[in-house]
């Protein structure tokens, strides 16, 4: 056996290997082969590095080098120059944006300085689909001590003790969910995953099944001890075949070690593990509605009580839990209650993991401590706004949640901060809005989704979602009244109130919150008319400035509907009667002469 | 191969750690560094073979508190293969004209007993600053 000098790691998550990571470890494997190297150098696809904005990532180690946006051609350089003589390739490495320098180790980019890692500890050292890494970092462990140190009570009272919650969205205390099940009795019992990830730009959940597969695994078989149960349920979309592929190698892999199956650990603890697949409905992700799609029904959730800790699949005492709330159980066990706790805000302890996306400089996977500001994660992790604009607002949550204003960038995230500025933690969904984006439009694009994704069974959230994006649709359209708005104030928390799920509970949230905190905003689209991000195409025109065109016709060739007029160097005009308001012109014209108002 | 016990879990975990341990190794300040120059001049005289001899030493001695990391040409060329050693908050040693078999012994005597391989010595390098 020979024992590798060097490592390289590459991304091989869904991101990276959309940017030809998989080619990019074939060339690096060439390479390090030809360079007769074979035995001295290893090439591992990883999961998520969670810098996605700059993937493919390579990782080289012990060197503790990390080159951003390899393609494949570049296995060559980083071979010949790195691997053979130490010297890394500078123009693979990491440039910060503000102080505009080269950065060669992770741990100096802002963007994983203030990330503490629990969840994903894994996600980017180990290779999924060999459970030989996993084993090596302690993996597997904490099975191990609960079945033969622990009773099921006091790994309940242990978890209790951690005050881990529910990293979903709801944010219910995971001790306490397994001891109402473990004290349900019956006969059979289960453990579902929720692995059915839907809020738009969330991937969290997606990252950890593809990077470290085996922790929830672990942890599943952790929670069937707790409560009792013999089988487990993953429910994953169909859409993450990555996802799924590496979870079928794990199980496989499990089971043939016998850490999964029967007498696990020679005790008399059985568990096995069966993945069942979702088709991508929203409502799923809830978790009655969840338990009726496995039990091949209609996926619609029904009345809690029963809750599924009493009367789950089959009609048996079921504990539903996430992805991310899993991969934090083995830690929890290895490391104790006390140290968990210690990490966190007061009544939200750990970590959460955020998705990053929209208007800002480093879209990724970020983990952090509870109790952060939102302005830390925008603008020291996310590295602030694209293109120096300003910061509108950033919508967390998903469809469920809502938009926080500037003013809420202080506010230390946890589960009751979020709720008290009209959003909600969720799954972790945060999407950063600047200045050209228009909260109306906005608003609207979340009923619409919620729209499309409530399953019809209650009146409030099938029809009350619908008149709320029906409303929305006419103020972009300039046909609004300042009854509208009044009637969207009522309408709002009365679907809230009364619909059957957490779908119906929380859609109304995004109109409500950029209503509260973005009022003018909607008097502008009312009363004015006007679309002041300059969105809403019904309601704004664009013009040319007489005194900035200077004739040079390319916006008149580039106008689809032939709508401007002028001759060669002579001032050009838009017919508004015509203008479609494509925004071609504006983009065409290299003189800033077109504006929209 | 089944796992039976917790034991057998443990014992795989720690024969399998070593090579993983590679990639952590870069980030414990405690570890002792060996340093091998593999510049052009490092490669030609042989320092592919002494780094791989030092890696396999130091997995049979399961030394797990060493990294090994490679450097650009140090200078010293007219006595590569050149290896430095550095334990933390200590001066560094630097050897030339290190072969396999020396390399093994710089492992065994001066990375894991202290004792310096003083015939091999060339002299400390160069200030950093």
């Amino acid at each position: 056996m020979s024992t590798y000098r060097m490592h390289l790691l590459v991304c091989g998550g869904t991101g990276c290997q959309a940017s030809e990571s998989k080619q990019l470890v074939e060339n690096l494997q060439a390479q390090v082969l030809m360079a007769g190297m074979g035995n001295e150098v290893q090439v591992v696809t990883t999961g998520c590095f969670g810098f996605c904005e700059k993937g493919p990532i390579v990782k080289v180690l012990p060197d503790n080098i990390f080159y951003v946006e390899v393609k494949p051609d570049d296995a060559e350089e980083i071979v010949n120059e790195h691997v053979m003589k130490g010297r890394p390739v500078s123009r693979l490495l990491f440039t910060e944006p503000s102080r505009n320098e080269k950065i060669s180790e992770h741990k100096e980019m802002p963007f994983y300085k203030k990330q503490v890692r629990i969840a994903l500890r894994n996600c980017g050292f180990i290779d999924p689909e060999n459970i030989d890494e996993y084993i090596s970092v302690d993996g597997y462990q904490a099975l191990g001590k609960v079945l033969t140190e622990m009773t099921p009570e006091a790994l309940i009272v242990l978890m209790k003790k951690s005050g881990l919650r529910g990293r979903g969205g709801g944010g219910f205390p995971t001790g306490l969910k397994w001891e109402a099940a473990s004290k349900n009795q019956a006969d059979v019992k289960y453990i579902v995953c929720n692995a059915d990830e839907g809020d738009p730009g969330a991937f969290m959940d997606r990252s950890i099944l593809e990077g470290d597969p085996h922790t929830v695994l672990e942890a599943m078989a952790i929670a069937g001890y707790a409560t009792g149960a013999r089988y487990g349920y993953i429910y994953i979309r169909a859409e993450y075949p990555l996802a799924v592929h590496r979870l079928e190698v794990a199980i496989e892999q499990a089971m043939e070690m016998g850490l999964l199956g029967e007498n696990i650990f020679g005790t008399d603890f059985s568990f096995d593990i069966v993945i069942k697949y979702g088709a991508g409905a929203f409502v799923c992700g809830e978790e009655t509605a969840l338990i009726h799609s496995i039990e091949g029904e209609r996926g619609e959730p029904t009345n809690k009580p029963p809750f599924p800790a009493e009367s789950g699949l089959w009609g048996k005492p079921t504990s539903v839990n996430n992805v991310e709330t899993f991969a934090n159980v083995p830690p929890i066990i290895l490391n104790g209650a006390e140290w968990f706790a210690s990490i966190g805000s007061e009544k939200s302890k750990g970590t959460k993991v955020f998705a990053l996306a929209g208007k800002v400089n480093n879209v990724g996977l970020v983990e952090v401590p509870m109790g952060i500001a939102l302005r830390e994660i925008i603008f020291d992790i996310g590295g602030g706004i694209k293109d120096g604009k300003k910061y509108k607002a950033v919508q967390t949550g998903g469809p469920s949640g809502g938009c926080i204003p500037e003013a809420g960038l202080d506010t230390p995230i946890d589960y009751e901060n979020l709720t008290r500025i009209g959003s909600m933690m969720g799954s972790g969904g945060m999407i950063v809005m600047d200045e050209d984006d228009c909260m109306v439009n906005v608003a609207k694009f979340y009923l619409e989704f919620t729209c499309d994704e409530s399953c019809g069974k209650c009146t409030p959230c099938r029809v009350g979602n619908r008149r709320l994006y029906e409303t929305l649709t006419r103020i972009t359209e300039g046909k609004g009244t300042m009854e509208d708005l009044e009637t969207m104030k009522e309408l709002g928390p009365i679907i809230k109130d009364t619909a059957l799920c957490g779908l119906g509970q929380t859609s109304p949230n995004p109109v409500l919150s950029t209503m509260k905190y973005f009022w003018d905003e909607y008097v502008a689209h009312v009363v004015d008319k006007k679309c002041p991000a300059g969105v809403c195409t019904a309601l704004l025109s664009y013009y040319i400035l007489p005194d900035k065109c200077i004739g040079c016709t390319a916006c008149k060739r580039v106008c689809p509907v032939s709508c401007i007029s002028g001759e060669v160097k002579k001032i050009h005009e838009i017919d508004q009667s015509r203008c479609i308001k494509c925004g071609a012109c504006h983009t065409a014209c290299k003189f800033s002469a077109i504006v929209k108002k | 191969m089944a796992i039976k016990s917790l034991d057998e879990l443990k014992s795989l975990r720690d024969k399998l750690k070593t090579d993983i341990n590679v990639r952590s190794s870069g980030e414990i300040e405690s570890n002792t560094r060996v340093i091998v120059g593999m510049a052009t001049c490092g490669i030609a005289a042989g320092a592919r073979p002494v780094f791989a001899a030092m890696v396999d030493e130091a997995r049979i001695l399961e030394m797990h508190n060493v990294t090994f990391i490679q450097s650009g040409c140090m200078g010293a060329c007219h006595s590569e293969p050149t290896v430095e050693i550095r334990f933390p908050g200590k001066d560094p040693i630097l050897y030339g004209n290190v072969t396999a078999e020396l390399g093994r012994e710089i492992i065994r005597k001066h990375v894991r007993a202290g004792e310096l391989v003083q015939n091999l010595i060339i002299g400390r390098p160069f200030e950093t600053v």
